[in-house]
């Protein structure tokens, strides 16, 4: 019966092709710094899971973001675990990232024909530095408020238009509810959007190439 | 790469199959049971109020007239606080025989005030009369005025104040 059903589906969907194209690729002998990549992606998919349900008591303004913090830690099941990954995760993903890029750098994975691979995940790594920077100021408290007072500042420094990037970054001059809401804003629909879109991509292209060679002396 | 039907063993891809199916339902697990508590866990809390609220000495309350005693009381719901206010009007009728009512019209909710002329309670909003323990005299109020259960300890007037 389940055979049947499975036969039926996969007749029309083509999970049969999915499945081959997708993780039934050859590989050449590789090691264990090329799981980056897959715990990257585990990394992006627990901040998402985990992010989601934050936004369904976290509040983004200045007179209730610490409170609505302090109520999921406190007094919602779980709240404690379901921040406490977001938070370490958030840590650990640029961690992973980063390491990643080192990877595919040291192994020269980013030349020909993986030029656009690289360039998304420039940008994948940038994204994730974006929440992890946008993220930061969330919890509303003196340290988020002054890391990005200080964060600010420095986009400011910028020759010429640094003024403007710093007004555009708070919305305004001061650091108030208007970049408390921005930055939220950003933190779950701007940047998510552009990771996911990198992410589609990058993937794509895995996919469509396969995974480079470990270089070796002869070459 | 073709199946190796024929062996007895568990081939390796099978066993990195269920390694890897076994570690994922743990993983999935270990996220998703304590989300579900997560969305449902405010559902649980009981926020009733069930308290005996104290009004001070008895012998604070003159017999014969009503007096209006007001306090506050704060709900919390997750990150707000909304505090209430509430009034009741104690009558002692004689030494240890009171009616404390709620100074709560019971039509539209307004405060009613006790006005010593008309010997009544006088609703500002429809001009309703409550006579002195609670009976409506005049106007839409569709029930006497709300009534609180009370005790005495110690000298002091306790009242009984429950719903949310």
């Amino acid at each position: 019966m389940a055979e049947k059903i499975y036969n039926w589906l996969d007749e029309r969907l083509g999970l049969e092709a999915i499945y081959g194209t997708v993780l039934d690729r050859k590989v050449p002998k590789v090691n264990w710094w090329f799981t980056l990549g897959s715990a990257s992606l585990f990394l992006a998919g627990m901040q998402a899971v985990t992010g989601i349900f934050l936004t369904m008591y976290y509040v983004p303004s200045p007179d209730k973001a610490y409170d609505s913090i302090q109520y999921i830690m406190n007094d919602v099941a779980f709240g404690w675990l379901i921040r406490g990954i977001h938070h370490w995760g958030a840590s650990l993903m640029v961690v992973i990232v980063f390491l990643h890029m080192l990877r595919t750098f040291f192994y020269g994975a980013y030349k020909y024909p993986r030029e656009i691979t690289w360039l998304t995940g420039t940008f994948l790594l940038l994204f994730t530095l974006g929440m992890g920077f946008t993220g930061y100021l969330l919890p509303w408290n003196q340290r988020s408020f002054w890391a990005t007072m200080v964060g600010t500042e420095i986009a400011g420094t910028v020759p010429l238009m640094g003024d403007f990037i710093l007004k555009v970054l708070r919305g305004g001059t001061d650091l108030s509810a208007v970049t408390l809401a921005r930055f939220f804003s950003a933190h779950i629909w701007i940047l998510p959007a552009g990771i996911v879109s990198m992410i589609s991509v990058h993937m794509y292209l895995i996919i469509r190439l396969g995974i480079s060679n470990i270089p070796s002396e002869e070459e | 790469m073709a199946k190796k039907a024929s062996s007895p063993n568990l081939s390796r891809r099978d066993f990195s199959k269920i390694v890897m199916a076994f570690l994922g339902s743990i993983m999935g697990a270990f996220v998703g049971l304590p989300i579900i508590g997560y969305i449902i866990s405010p559902a649980l809390k009981t926020q009733k109020i069930d308290d005996w609220v104290s009004l001070g000495a008895l012998d604070g309350y003159p017999i014969g007239t009503p007096k209006l005693f007001s306090f506050t009381r704060t709900k919390v719901n997750g990150w707000e606080r909304t505090t209430n206010s509430f009034g009741v009007f104690v009558l002692r009728k004689s030494a240890s025989d009171l009616v404390v009512l709620s100074n709560v019209c019971t039509h539209l909710s307004c405060r009613v005030k006790w006005i010593e002329e008309n010997q009544a309670y006088v609703c500002p909003c429809h001009d309703a009369e409550f006579g002195i323990e609670g009976k409506v005299l005049y106007g839409p109020p569709p029930r006497p005025m709300d009534e609180y259960e009370f005790k005495i300890e110690d000298g002091n007037i306790l009242i009984h104040l429950t719903e949310g």
